[in-house]
């Protein structure tokens, strides 16, 4: 039942919001993403003892992948609230135009990236995922400034054309089911289906569904909207965006490797092998060049979906790297973005080459940006950097030198690009930077609160979460 | 059913499938935003008549209804949304800029058509089933001629059209592979549609009254320097 309740409670909120002040529809928000989070990890736990969860009569179901998902998704919805509600305000008082919908498209965009993981039938999932970028349009374009407005159109035709491509690639997996016996078509009907799927049509299936949602993930070359999306939203819909957005739609990608992989003849690792290096490759690059700190998080973000992707496609032993991945990176980038926004709060400039020594303006914001700077290019000893760590060291166990070098490689180029704009932002000499504003407090305590995982997780993982993600690992291997 | 109403059903598909091309075509080529979206009223039309004679070839309500929803959201919906939304760019502005000219568009549009018949070759010549060979095709085609259409018009209101000209593409291809596909069918051109038809349409109205044009193609201040 607990799943039912997780999509009712922001819709109920979506609605509240709608006619309630401001200052409520905030409060509202923020404890209905706080039950939400407590709803996944009630439901977590469910999985975790009985194997997976389904709710509404089979309409709902959960796996241990569908749960992490979910966690992220609760959790990093809460920070994000809570981060709202300090931001917002300064925001219009730096010109900005007042939105009354925020918090009802916010909680609408939340309900559609709650639901991903927890649909069951695939067709409903499509749906769910195409949501997410219509629920979150106008939250790109919240600041209505013309660069604002030019990002969110292009968020908005680009993931859909997308989503038109995946719809056709999930159209194609139902026929090749349907040729195969039939069966529900879920993600576990078509796992176990896997083996009597007619190759081309699964295939056809494959790759207009990586393509589509791979679009929405920000796989290279289809990334070209997401640093424009990513950096003129405003901070806490940056931190959803490409702390949990993207991750919901590689979420729907990444379950077609075990149908694959079981299938066989469709070589499945090459495909996910060869987006992976090449995103993560295009944003190393690009990583170098960035002159805008909030871009600089989005390219990490195509980079880090790019490492994810690498994992899946090592095989088996990398698995558990790609699992903690999927974790390490929601919580470090979301903690990024907020890191970031409080930047933009202090200063009031997006630019690297304008923001100069903030350690000696604002240190809250200076180690924000410093910790998630760190965290995030995978300095040791955060949780990125184990989990990229685990996939390397799974890469080269299975002899896979190449995929393993070259992802080595554009990690540390990666890393170096990313420590010395964060160097110069915080210690940087020339010209301190004038601080305009002091922080709010609930932007303060959203960023002390999601601190807390980044920098425990990489040296202590709860029992509970590293059962998690083994079990995560595993509904994403080949073997039934 | 006896043979030759199967055979004239048939035919009346395939005679759906060539002019559904034909419009995708035209919204490639027609510089005039009305008339744009009038052949995309028309390309809506045909996937309606297509859904309704493989509902009838195959005995399947679902596509029936499919075909009702697709004449209300896409016929009667879409264009009162754009005129609600967009009236002004609909009425005013009748040139549009392409990127590449019209001859050059046609050219490509048609490597794109062979394109989708090569792709597609293999998956229809493994499983033979009525209907499937057409309609396979030309929404393939559709698709990529939609795609096409948004990558080359600066326009907001045309890239919007060569979307759901992209959806329509989708569509034709799976009223025949999945003709009981459910719910993805009917909900997608109940409500998809219409929520993504009046989201672009706000946001362009919005980009109006900021940056005083629709000219999408031409917002480029995002950007590496």
């Amino acid at each position: 039942m607990e799943l039912a309740a997780i999509l009712l409670a922001p819709a109920a909120v979506a609605a509240c919001c709608l006619v309630v002040s401001r200052r409520t529809a905030a409060m509202l928000t923020v404890i209905g993403s706080a039950v939400v989070v407590f709803l996944a990890l009630l439901a977590a736990d469910r999985v975790l003892s009985e194997g997976s969860r389904a709710g509404l009569g089979g309409w709902l179901s959960c796996d241990p992948l569908g749960a992490l998902v979910l966690l992220l998704v609760a959790f990093v919805g809460l920070m994000a609230a809570l981060f709202s509600i300090g931001y917002l305000p300064r925001r219009h008082a730096a010109g900005g135009r007042v939105n009354g919908n925020y918090f009802s498209l916010y909680n609408l965009f939340l309900l559609s990236m709650l639901a991903v993981p927890i649909l069951a039938n695939i067709a409903l999932v499509w749906i769910a995922v195409a949501l997410t970028t219509l629920a979150s349009a106008f939250l790109v374009a919240y600041e209505d400034t013309p660069e604002a407005l030019e990002a969110a159109w292009k968020y908005v035709v680009l993931t859909t054309l997308g989503a038109v491509v995946a719809l056709l690639g999930i159209v194609f997996l139902y026929w090749a089911m349907k040729l195969g016996g039939g069966g529900p078509f879920t993600w576990a009907g078509l796992r176990a289906a896997a083996p009597h799927l007619p190759p081309p049509v699964l295939w056809m299936g494959f790759l207009l569904v990586l393509v589509g949602f791979g679009t929405k993930a920000g796989l290279a070359p289809m990334h070209t909207w997401l640093p424009d999306a990513h950096s003129q939203a405003p901070a806490p819909i940056c931190a959803l965006l490409s702390g949990v957005e993207t991750t919901t739609a590689l979420y729907a990608v990444l379950r077609l490797f075990p149908v694959l992989e079981t299938a066989g003849g469709v070589g499945a690792r090459n495909w996910f092998l060869v987006f992976g290096l090449v995103s993560t490759g295009a944003a190393a690059l690009l990583l170098v060049y960035v002159r805008d700190y909030k871009r600089m998080f989005a390219f990490s973000t195509v980079e880090h979906m790019g490492i994810v992707m690498v994992a899946i496609g090592l095989g088996d032993p990398a698995h558990f790297g790609a699992a903690y991945q999927i974790l390490a990176h929601a919580l470090a980038k979301s903690f990024c973005f907020f890191a970031a926004g409080a930047v933009v709060l202090v200063v009031g400039t997006q630019e690297i080459a304008s923001v100069r020594g903030l350690i000696r303006v604002s240190p809250i914001a200076a180690a924000a940006v410093l910790l998630g700077g760190l965290t995030i290019s995978g300095a040791p000893p955060f949780a990125v950097f184990m989990s990229e760590f685990a996939i390397l060291k799974a890469g080269l166990g299975t002899a896979q030198y190449v995929a393993a070098g070259l992802l080595a490689l554009f990690v540390v180029v990666a890393f170096c690009a990313m420590m010395q704009h964060v160097n110069h932002i915080v210690f940087g000499q020339a010209g301190p930077v004038q601080a305009v504003a002091s922080l709010p407090a609930t932007c303060v305590a959203a960023l002390v609160l999601s601190a807390i995982p980044v920098l425990v997780l990489g040296v202590y993982l709860p029992s509970g979460l590293h059962r998690l993600l083994a079990a995560a690992a595993a509904a994403l291997g080949g073997a039934p | 059913m006896t043979d030759p109403i199967a055979s004239y059903i048939l035919h009346l598909n395939a005679m759906a499938g060539g002019l559904f091309l034909l419009a995708a075509f035209a919204i490639v080529a027609t510089r005039q935003m009305l008339s744009c979206v009038r052949w995309f009223v028309g390309q809506s039309l045909l996937l309606a008549a297509s859904a309704t004679a493989i509902g009838i070839g195959l005995h399947s309500w679902h596509l029936g209804a499919v075909a009702v929803i697709t004449v209300f959201t896409k016929a009667i919906a879409m264009p009162w949304l754009l005129r609600r939304t967009v009236r002004r760019e609909l009425y005013r502005r009748r040139e549009i800029s392409q990127v590449l000219n019209i001859p050059t568009s046609l050219l490509v549009a048609a490597a794109l058509t062979l394109l989708a018949y090569a792709i597609v070759y293999p998956v229809t010549a493994m499983a033979a089933a009525p209907f499937v060979d057409i309609n396979l095709s030309v929404g393939l085609a559709g698709l990529f001629l939609g795609a096409y259409t948004v990558a080359v018009r600066r326009e907001a209101v045309s890239q919007l059209l060569g979307l759901l000209a992209m959806e329509n593409g989708a569509f034709f291809a799976a009223v025949s592979i999945a003709p009981d596909l459910p719910f993805i069918a009917e909900l997608t051109v109940a409500f998809d549609v219409p929520v993504t038809t009046l989201v672009i349409g706000l946001l362009t109205r919005r980009i109006h009254e900021r940056v005083g044009g629709t000219s999408v193609g031409l917002l480029a201040a995002l950007r590496e320097r």
